[in-house]
């Protein structure tokens, strides 16, 4: 694979739509420092999406996308959920797991990539809901952090089952109503980023996706500790606003209401992944 | 519904239900009939040339100059358009389309027959569609349309076409040509 898959033939390219020459000519691929300042001016590797009106998840996705450092040669593993609707319609190479064992096949995929491309970087990264990473897929998250999988693990938190009608998941607050969890959540909201620094994640953060520069910064430092080092979690809080009721204008005031709650901005850096970073704002990519 | 193959290959069983396979190496499959490459390039070109709307489907295994054949051969595929007088309708990856694919502009595998509908394709050629995809668009098009549907297969072919070659690269798509034009004199 490389990046001249992007690249249209030039005596078919008068029959190919604008959308997609766009995607080869105003995207930001090869170029490391892409983030989320570029996305006004550039094509989006995500253009129409198949979420909710002003969905907060689709906001993380923007994020994110624009985030990466490295697109022509990232593959990302998603799990079912909101999240496996707009997969499709992503302009990259992504893997649509069965529910649960997302981390389970992003670690094959990681290992085959390195034994198929040994002289060249993959990034490898789960993106999943709450569902599927806390509940569903937690012993295949947890056991790819146990064996030290250079894998990025992002889970869109929205502490419920929206997808399927409002149950109760792991994730959901103590004391929380949904449609299906008319008594209230009766136990505690699984600690899920303090699971993954028990585990050996490397470098962890618990957010909300309030701040663009900001997940650029977290997601960046993720996939550049994920390559080296070992596993890496992201915590991000992305609302239903639909299940919670509120509007979809809504989303953002809610997750910056959180920012100064349970969803207060937490990192954790183990040692390794301290200098990994350092290296990198050294050579200018943080 | 379709009313061109053998029956009940649409839309379910498919072709390979009905014992088709896809032809040996060096052949070709001309509906049921396993015949010379020759042959079903000239039944091939006969179907573009008299029937309406023909169209080449490239796919991104043409589109995409991401080796020197793919570029030598998108260069022959608009070659072998301007033979055959044919519209060129690409297929440029294999998302979903939302909220609406321009079926003017583009087909898609998940939905083929929207495309073929609203420009009345009665012939086309399929080339550079990854198998699986292609697999799945020769059915929905089989089942849904009565277009003339050609494969030109770089691996073992698409039972599920009406004309299949397979093992079709640069060289088998210079040949296609000439024979095109060849049978463009004969018809014309």
């Amino acid at each position: 694979m490389s990046i001249n898959i992007f690249k249209i033939n030039e005596d078919l390219k008068e029959f190919i739509p604008q959308e997609v020459i766009d995607l080869e000519e105003k995207a930001t691929w090869g170029n490391p420092k892409r983030g989320v300042m570029d996305l006004p001016y550039a094509k989006e590797l995500l253009e129409e999406h198949s979420l909710c009106a002003g969905c907060p998840e689709s906001m993380a996705f923007r994020y994110i996308l624009a985030s990466l450092p490295n697109p022509e040669d990232t593959i990302i593993v998603n799990s079912t959920g909101c999240t496996s609707l707009v997969f499709p319609h992503i302009a990259l190479h992504t893997v649509h797991s069965l529910f649960g064992n997302q981390n389970a096949v992003a670690t094959g995929i990681k290992r085959t990539l390195e034994w198929r491309f040994p002289d060249k970087v993959k990034d490898v990264i789960v993106l999943a809901g709450d569902g599927a990473t806390v509940d569903i897929g937690l012993d295949c998250t947890l056991q790819s952090f146990f064996r030290q999988e250079k894998i990025t693990t992002i889970c869109f938190d929205n502490e419920v089952y929206a997808n399927t009608g409002g149950q109760e998941s792991g994730t959901t607050v103590q004391g929380h109503v949904f449609k299906m969890a008319p008594k209230g959540k009766q136990w505690p909201k699984v600690q899920m980023w303090q699971l993954a620094i028990d585990s050996g994640c490397h470098y962890v953060v618990r957010m909300s996706v309030s701040s663009p520069k900001k997940v650029e910064q977290v997601v960046k430092k993720a996939i550049y500790v994920a390559r080296e080092v070992g596993p890496t979690y992201l915590h991000f809080y992305t609302p239903c606003i639909l299940e919670i009721g509120l509007n979809s204008d809504d989303g953002l005031m809610e997750m910056r209401d959180k920012d100064k709650e349970r969803f207060k901005f937490f990192e954790y850096v183990s040692p390794q992944a301290e200098e990994v970073i350092a290296k990198k704002k050294e050579e200018g990519l943080l | 519904m379709a009313t061109l193959g053998p029956s009940h290959y649409s839309p379910y069983p498919v072709a390979v239900y009905e014992n088709i396979l896809p032809p040996p190496p060096g052949k070709a499959l001309l509906f049921t009939e396993v015949v010379d490459e020759e042959v079903a390039m000239r039944e091939a070109a006969k179907a573009m040339l008299t029937r309406e709307n023909p169209t080449i489907f490239p796919g991104p295994q043409v589109i995409y100059a991401w080796n020197e054949e793919a570029k030598e051969k998108a260069r022959l595929i608009r070659e072998l358009a301007e033979v055959l007088e044919a519209k060129i309708i690409p297929m440029v990856d294999y998302r979903p389309k939302y909220p609406k694919i321009d079926p003017e502009k583009e087909i898609n595998p998940n939905h083929p027959n929207l495309t073929i509908w609203h420009n009345n394709i009665k012939a086309c050629i399929f080339v550079g569609v990854h198998c699986h995809y292609a697999n799945v668009a020769l059915k929905i098009i089989r089942a849904e349309t009565d277009c003339f549907t050609i494969a030109l297969c770089s691996n073992a072919g698409h039972e599920d076409a009406m004309i299949t070659l397979r093992d079709q690269h640069a060289e088998e798509l210079k040949k296609f040509i000439e024979i095109a034009k060849e049978v463009k004199k004969e018809v014309k």
